[in-house]
Formats: C-alpha cells, sequence, structure tokens
C-alpha cells in the first residue's frame, strides 16, 4: 500500500508499543525469575529442579497424558472432515454449530459437567447399574484427564483438518483415481498426504494446551493427577516460589519452541514439496 | 524524523497511562492512613458466614463491603503476601496467624474501636489463641473446631472410632482425603502417633509413604466438595471439618462424625487486620459487628461451626450446647492445634506434599 | 452398499455431534433441577432464574466479563487494524521480526503467558484489578486481529486509494473510503474472534485477577469447589440459548437473502 510511509509508521508505533511492554517484557520476566533465586543472584537450579522425581514425573504424565489426548483428537477428527467435505454440503453452518456454539457455554463449567456424567453416582453408572452391569471407575482417573483434554481441544484439530482437506482440488483426486488407484491407494498417496499441513497444524494446537493445562487435570483428576501445569500453577498460587515457578515455566518453554520449530519445518518441506 | 519520535512519546505516554490507570499500590508500610472510600474488602473461607450478615453490615454501618472467598490458607497467602493492600480483613488458621505476623503483614488491632470483641468472646478463646498470637495483638477468634471422619451407615459396617479406616482396603475408591498440606499430613501423622506439627525427617518420610500407599484407595483429593459428594453418597469416607459434619447430617441422615481415638487437630480461625490496610475503621467495625451475640448466633445457625462467643452460647438452647459434634469437651478429647512451623518446615512439607501427588 | 456407509457416517457425525453436546445438555437441564446437589434430579423448577436477578456477585461477574471482552475486542481492533497498515510496509525482515513477535501469545502455553503478566504486575507494583485484566485480554487479543486483517490488507488493489487521492481526496478520507470498507469483514471477523477469546478465558485471568475483581470463568472455578450455584448454571443456560437463537436467526435471514437472490436471478 501506498499510505505514506511516516504516517504508516506512526499508526504502527502504539502496537510496537505495546508488544514490546506486554509481550516481550514479561517473557523476559519469566526468563529472569526462572535464572535467578530469591536475593537476585544467578543460578539454574529452578530449571534443573525438573529433574526433581516429583516434577519430572509431572512433566512426564503431562507428556503421555497431552500424547494420547492428540493421537485420539486426530483418530476422531479426520474421519469426521472427511465425511464432511465428502458430502458436498456446505458445511460451515453445520461446523459452527459443532465447534463454535459450545464455545459459547463456560469451558470450566463444560468440563465440569463430564464430573456429573463419569463419576460413580453419575449418570453413566446409575445406567449401567440400571441394566444390570458393573459401574466403572471413570472420574479421577488419567482417563477422564484425556477425555477431558479431548473433549477440549478436539476443535481445535477439526478446523485446520477440515481447511485443508476442503482445499485439496477433486481433479487431483480424480486424475489418480483414472490412472488405475484405488480407494485406498488415492487416500495414502494423494489425499492423506495433501492434508499433512492440516493434520501438523492441529498437532500444534492441541498438543501444546493438553500438555501444559493444569484445568482439566483439576477439574477431572479429583486432585490425584498432577501434572507439570498443576505444579506450576502451584508453586505461584500456593508455595508463593515466583523463581521455582518461572524456572519450571522455562522448561515448557522449550517444548512450545520445539513444537513450533518442528511444525515449521514439516510446512517448509511441504511447501517445496508442492 | 520529529513526527516519529511524537508518535513514540505518545505511545509511551498512552501505555504509562494506562497502567497508572491500574492503580500503583505503593505499599504503604505500618499504620498506612485510611483513604476516603467506604470501601472493605474482606477475604474469607468459602461458605463460611451468613450472607444476611454482610448486608446487615452494610445496611447498619455505610461501608460496601466487597467480599471474596478462599478455599485453603495456603491458596490465601500468596494473595495477601503478593499485595497486602488488597484485603482489610482476613480469617486464616490459628498457624497462619503466626506466619503473617512473622511476615509482617499484620496489623495491630485497635480493640477500644471493637467492644463487642473483649466482652464476648470467652476468656478460654483467648488463652487458646495466645498459642499462636502471644499477646492477643492481632487476631479475633472468629471459629473452631476439630478434623475428622465422616462416614456414612449405609456404605460402612465397621465401627469408625480410628484413622486406620483410610487405610482399609474394603473402602477402596470410597475414601474423600483433605486437599492441603498441612490437613493431610495431620491424619497421617496422627495415624502414626506423632505430632502433627513434627519436622523430625523420619516421621515426615514415614508419613508421606503411608499416604503414598493409600493413595490408590482414595477417591479423590478435594476441599469443600466432600459435602457434596458425601451428601450425595458418592464416598462412604471423607475427612472433614466438624461444621462441615453437621451440615451434612442435616441434609442426609445416614452420615456420622466421628473424632478418631489416636487424636487430631482442634483449629480456630480468627479476624486480622492486614498492615497495609487503607480501611482500618471500617475493618474494626466489621470484627466488632461479627463479634456480636446475635451475629455470631445467626452465623453459628448457618455454619454450625463452633462459636467463641459467650454472647451467642447465651442465646442457644441445651440441647445445642450438649451436641458434641459442635461443642466437643476438649478435655477428653487428644486434641492438638497447628503451629507455624517456619519457613523451612513449610517447604519441607510442600516438596514431600508433591511427592505424594504425583506418585 | 453405498447406503450403508452413508448411514454409517452419519451415524459417526452424530456421536461426535452428541459428544460435544451431552455435557451441555446436561448443564441446561441441571438449571432446571430443584435439588442443589448435581447427582439429584429433585424435581422442575424455574426459581434459579429467578434468584439469578437478585444475586449480585454473579451479576457483577456477568457484567465484568462482558465488558472485558467488549473493551478488549474494540481496543484490539483499533490497535490491530493500525498495525497491519505499519507492518503491511514494512522490509521483508522487520516484518517477520513483527509478526513472530506477534505470534507469541497465541502459540505460548497460555499458563506461561498468565505467569508472566503476573510478574510484570508484581514487580511493577501494579494492583491487580480489572485494569490488569484488560491488559492482558487486550494482549492476547491483538494477535486475532492482525491475523486476521493482514492477509485481507495485502491483497487490497492499492490503485484505488491512489486513484482517491489524484481525485483529491485527503488521505484520511481516502483511507476510510476505500480501504476500510474492503478490510471491514476481516476487521469484524477478527473482532469477533477477539470477543470469543476474552469471554472464554480463564487461565490468563486467574493469573492476573486481583481483590474483588471475577469475571465468570473465574467465578465458577471458585465455586467449583464449593458446589457450583445452581444460578450459574441458569445464567450460562440463558447466554448459551441466546447465542443459539441469534445464530439460527443469522442464518434463517441469510438463507432468505440467498433464495431471494435467486429467485431475482431467474
Amino acid at each position: 500500500m501506498i499510505i505514506r510511509r511516516k504516517t504508516a509508521g506512526l499508526l504502527g508505533t502504539p502496537y510496537i508499543v505495546w508488544a514490546a511492554a506486554f509481550i516481550v517484557i514479561p517473557l523476559i520476566m519469566v526468563v529472569w525469575y526462572g535464572l535467578t533465586d530469591e536475593h537476585g543472584a544467578f543460578t539454574l537450579a529452578n530449571v534443573a529442579a525438573i529433574a526433581d522425581p516429583a516434577h519430572s514425573k509431572a512433566l512426564l504424565m503431562a507428556l503421555i497424558l497431552s500424547l494420547i489426548a492428540t493421537i485420539v483428537c486426530i483418530l476422531l477428527a479426520y474421519p469426521l472432515c472427511l465425511f464432511l467435505v465428502q458430502s458436498q454440503q456446505n458445511s460451515t453452518s453445520f461446523l459452527t454449530m459443532l465447534l463454535i456454539v459450545p464455545m459459547w457455554m463456560n469451558f470450566l463449567l463444560r468440563t465440569y459437567a463430564w464430573q456429573s456424567l463419569l463419576e460413580k453416582t453419575g449418570i453413566i453408572n446409575t445406567a449401567l447399574r440400571a441394566i444390570g452391569l458393573q459401574p466403572l471407575r471413570m472420574i479421577n482417573t488419567n482417563g477422564a484427564i484425556v477425555l477431558g483434554m479431548v473433549y477440549n481441544f478436539l476443535p481445535f484439530m477439526i478446523l485446520p483438518v477440515y481447511n485443508a482437506l476442503e482445499k485439496i482440488d477433486q481433479n487431483v483426486v480424480n486424475a489418480a483415481q483414472d490412472l488405475g488407484a484405488g480407494r485406498r491407494e488415492t487416500f495414502t498417496k494423494v489425499i492423506f498426504p495433501l492434508s499433512l499441513p492440516g493434520v501438523v497444524s492441529g498437532i500444534t494446537m492441541v498438543f501444546i494446551p493438553a500438555l501444559t493445562t493444569f484445568v482439566v487435570s483439576s477439574l477431572l483428576g479429583g486432585g490425584k493427577i498432577l501434572l507439570i501445569g498443576n505444579v506450576i500453577e502451584q508453586e505461584f498460587m500456593l508455595a508463593y516460589d515466583w523463581n521455582l515457578g518461572s524456572g519450571l515455566s522455562l522448561v515448557l518453554l522449550v517444548f512450545i519452541i520445539i513444537n513450533v520449530v518442528v511444525s515449521a519445518l514439516i510446512e517448509r518441506d511441504e511447501e517445496e514439496r508442492a | 524524523m520529529i513526527r516519529r519520535k511524537a508518535a513514540l512519546i505518545s505511545a509511551v505516554t498512552a501505555v504509562s497511562l494506562v497502567l497508572a490507570s491500574c492503580g500503583i499500590s505503593n505499599h504503604p508500610r505500618d499504620n498506612a492512613p485510611d483513604d476516603d472510600s467506604n470501601l472493605l474488602y474482606v477475604y474469607n473461607w468459602g461458605e463460611y458466614i451468613d450472607p444476611e450478615t454482610i448486608e446487615m453490615f452494610e445496611e447498619e454501618t455505610g461501608y460496601k463491603v466487597i467480599y471474596d472467598v478462599f478455599e485453603t490458607n495456603e491458596i490465601m497467602y500468596p494473595k495477601v503476601a503478593a499485595d497486602p493492600s488488597q484485603y482489610d480483613v482476613i480469617c486464616p488458621s490459628d498457624y497462619m496467624v503466626a506466619k503473617m505476623t512473622e511476615a509482617g503483614l499484620l496489623a495491630e488491632l485497635d480493640y477500644d474501636a471493637m467492644p463487642n470483641a473483649k466482652a464476648n468472646i470467652g476468656e478460654e478463646y483467648w488463652e487458646t489463641a495466645r498459642g499462636f498470637d502471644p499477646e492477643n495483638k492481632y487476631c479475633v477468634p472468629y471459629c473452631w473446631g476439630t478434623v475428622g471422619i465422616l462416614y456414612n451407615t449405609d456404605l460402612v459396617d465397621d465401627v469408625v472410632d480410628s484413622w486406620d479406616i483410610l487405610w482399609d482396603e474394603k473402602y477402596n475408591d470410597d475414601i474423600l482425603m483433605q486437599d492441603s498440606v498441612r490437613d493431610l499430613f495431620a491424619v497421617a501423622l496422627k495415624k502414626l502417633g506423632y505430632s502433627l506439627n513434627t519436622l523430625n525427617e523420619d516421621e515426615l518420610q514415614e508419613a508421606k509413604e503411608l499416604l503414598i500407599r493409600q493413595k490408590k484407595l482414595v477417591q479423590a483429593y478435594v476441599i469443600d466438595e466432600v459435602r457434596d459428594k458425601m451428601i450425595a453418597g458418592e464416598s462412604a469416607l471423607g475427612v472433614i471439618y466438624s461444621g462441615e459434619a453437621e451440615f451434612c447430617r442435616e441434609e442426609n441422615e445416614s452420615l456420622r462424625y466421628c473424632i478418631p481415638k489416636e487424636g487430631t487437630n482442634v483449629w480456630i480461625d480468627g479476624w486480622v487486620v492486614t498492615n497495609d490496610s487503607r480501611h482500618k475503621k471500617a475493618a474494626a467495625a466489621w470484627i466488632d459487628f461479627m463479634c456480636r451475640g446475635d451475629i455470631a448466633l445467626k452465623n453459628f445457625e448457618f455454619l454450625y461451626y463452633s462459636t467463641p462467643n459467650t454472647a451467642a452460647m447465651e442465646l442457644m438452647d441445651e440441647e445445642t450446647l450438649e451436641n458434641d459434634v459442635l461443642f466437643p469437651n476438649v478435655s477428653e478429647l487428644d486434641l492438638e492445634p497447628f503451629r507455624y512451623i517456619g519457613e523451612e518446615g513449610d517447604r519441607l512439607y510442600y516438596r514431600l506434599w508433591k511427592e505424594i501427588k504425583s506418585a | 452398499m453405498k447406503k450403508k456407509t452413508n448411514g454409517l457416517k452419519k451415524l459417526y457425525i452424530g456421536l461426535i455431534f452428541v459428544f460435544m453436546y451431552a455435557p451441555i445438555a446436561l448443564l441446561i437441564i441441571q438449571s432446571f433441577n430443584k435439588s442443589k446437589s448435581r447427582g439429584r434430579w429433585g424435581g422442575f423448577t424455574l426459581q434459579w432464574y429467578a434468584s439469578l436477578f437478585q444475586d449480585a456477585s454473579i451479576g457483577e461477574a456477568f457484567t465484568n466479563t462482558i465488558l472485558l471482552a467488549l473493551l478488549s475486542s474494540v481496543i484490539s481492533v483499533v490497535l490491530g487494524t493500525m498495525a497491519c497498515i505499519c507492518i503491511g510496509r514494512m522490509k521483508k525482515q522487520t516484518r517477520t521480526l513483527m509478526m513472530g513477535i506477534t505470534n507469541i501469545p497465541m502459540l505460548n502455553a497460555d499458563i506461561v503467558t498468565g505467569v508472566s503478566f503476573m510478574l510484570l504486575f508484581l514487580t511493577l507494583r501494579i494492583q491487580f484489578g480489572f485494569g490488569t485484566i484488560l491488559l492482558a485480554h487486550i494482549t492476547f487479543n491483538i494477535p486475532y486481529v492482525i491475523l486476521s486483517v493482514m492477509p485481507r490488507y495485502r491483497e487490497l488493489n492499492p490503485h484505488i486509494y491512489e486513484a482517491a487521492l489524484d481525485l483529491g481526496a485527503s488521505p484520511a478520507y481516502a483511507f476510510f473510503h476505500t480501504v476500510l470498507p474492503e478490510i471491514m469483514p476481516a476487521i469484524l471477523s477478527g473482532g469477533l474472534m477477539a470477543f470469543t477469546m476474552s469471554i472464554d478465558d480463564f487461565i490468563i485471568t486467574h493469573f492476573t485477577a486481583g481483590a474483588g475483581v471475577h469475571t465468570l470463568s473465574t467465578k465458577i472455578y471458585s465455586e467449583v469447589k464449593l458446589g457450583i450455584k445452581p444460578e450459574m448454571y441458569a445464567l450460562s443456560a440463558m447466554i448459551f440459548i441466546t447465542v443459539l437463537v441469534l445464530l439460527c436467526l443469522v442464518n434463517r435471514v441469510q438463507g432468505d437473502l440467498d433464495l431471494k437472490a435467486k429467485e431475482a436471478r431467474a
């Protein structure tokens, strides 16, 4: 655009100052607190504290549960998006209904509602008892937390996958079939590779919030399952140890950066191939 | 170039204006002067007051109460320590009063401004309070009680008289434990016959192992949810505060409360005023109001927590006073209050607690 | 064969639908439950809807939530759109850097963002309250606006704006009459996104809220430990149903317009 350079610069300044003050500086604060002790002297102890068995177990648990949740999200979302794209109707309003409208019910309440479904005297177990089956232990288990993660973050998988699948040119698919590819081959050699960027960006959007959550585990875990997010939250809100909390946050930042870099690399790969 | 500079300056000013509008707290130490608002910030336990008494206070005194709740002492502390001017009146427990005093967060109370406090709170409670507030300078007792086991007689056919039952495999997935550091350890330490203020590392390790072993039997670590879950019959056994127990029994007749024979924690919660409070006059008025006999009675009837207020007790009937859950016979029971165990002690307990929670 | 797989597909889509909506349905049913404890059905009642309007604390939390969402989305729309004009003109390297920084709040974990704000405010001794929450919400909202407006802005045909200038329009006039209408849809969708994000946020608010200031999210979180007040179910059900009805109406109107347009063409 040819809006005069000076004017443009003028317009941008508030945001640049804002971004510096409220995006960059706060992050520097985390680094600062993470790398100092309570007297302000430099230390690596707060980051190294991740090796403490209690912390490393919490991190490992968070990694395992969020990985499972991410995989479940892919397995649920992919067929759904495929069916929606194949149905060849305009699915936008349907997707809005499915994904956006539920967001208007507060997510804490939505997650909390699972308690009423899963608990011992809850709806599912009452139903099981009514038909003469053994009740199941569901609430306050790892399974309940995975369910909570999937429930909360599934939309973040569906949207990018759907977009990627919708963009695939039907002619390419037809061409593959004309050239003798079976349904299975068409899928594995054409459709799936073309939709991969969507899946990758879905993974980023599900994995990070799931890995770092403390809400799902405290709502559905009954305080029995400690994730790394819970540890960090409690360092700030219970133990009053900002240094340790920041140090452990830095460990999370490393995972976030790895995640971003990996997905950027895959995307670039895809672009180059295209 | 000049314009660009002007833009930069204006942007910086804008940001600092926004910041300024948020209010910079300048942490006035010691006897900060009251500001001229008629506000009063109260920070109390959840479900720990009859809401009507807040309205009555506002009507009678003209102060506007901003009321916030916390779930445990440990959740309350960092909030207050980070900015002690946020709240004026707080209701911590015994050991936490000592911790806050030591951290210099509390203001000496002006008893002249609260005649009801001295007149109505029983002498034995002031005596108890001297355990954590040696000169009764900082804290006016509000409620007290014990910690025990609430059990559902439909689901439990054993005699409940010991903490041991919380380790009985029979009650797998039927046990609720408290989700706060000191309360959780207190159960294990008492079961082992140790003091619940111990700093002996071996004793604490032993307690930790015991709690880790118990974890697979525990349905959940909860705070106030224990009430709903016990009333709904979701769990058979739960560790609970005495007042909550009486509330639960009203809602579900199968529930009984027991103080285990190994002994338990007796606690007392009281009103304190923060050092940085800018509404000290209002705070004194609040404490005085809460100590009035009729108000204390109203709160007692709402909460079922034992009151140290003699004026309120005079208004109660015989049957209530003889209820041994509401007014346990302190001399017959093996009761021990929490003491503040110092920062090192807190850190030790917290570290072991994390090991239990992540096990 | 074909029919059978189609049926299966519909069933699958239906199941996901049930998965997403079962808890919501439950919450709405709960709001009509006479019994306070969530496990039991105590009969149908509307009393929670009545007492909702007497509950000052829920009302305050609701007002705060809406006010925060409105203010933060409007401010971030203004700041974000201005920023787009500037960033759009930057050299490639500076632009990449700026967009990188803009992406941080979106890619970062909420808990780290929340913690970083908390540390900033603590260090600067800014009193926690409505202002701090607003600052945080604006900050995480601006990226949604920029990412929505930026592509649209860069696709614009610059000649229209130039033509307006050549015809004697002042730069401001030319901007408001040629550029703004073109990017308006993107601004609106960015703003709507920001509004929704602000309403649904809990984690960042949790770390930036102060004494006596609650949003619906923080209120619900603290109520979870005490037992959720049935009035909260009632309020949420009302918000939800309102949005649902609004959406259906919009769809209906749009559908009608489409139909009329088709008829006119025919």
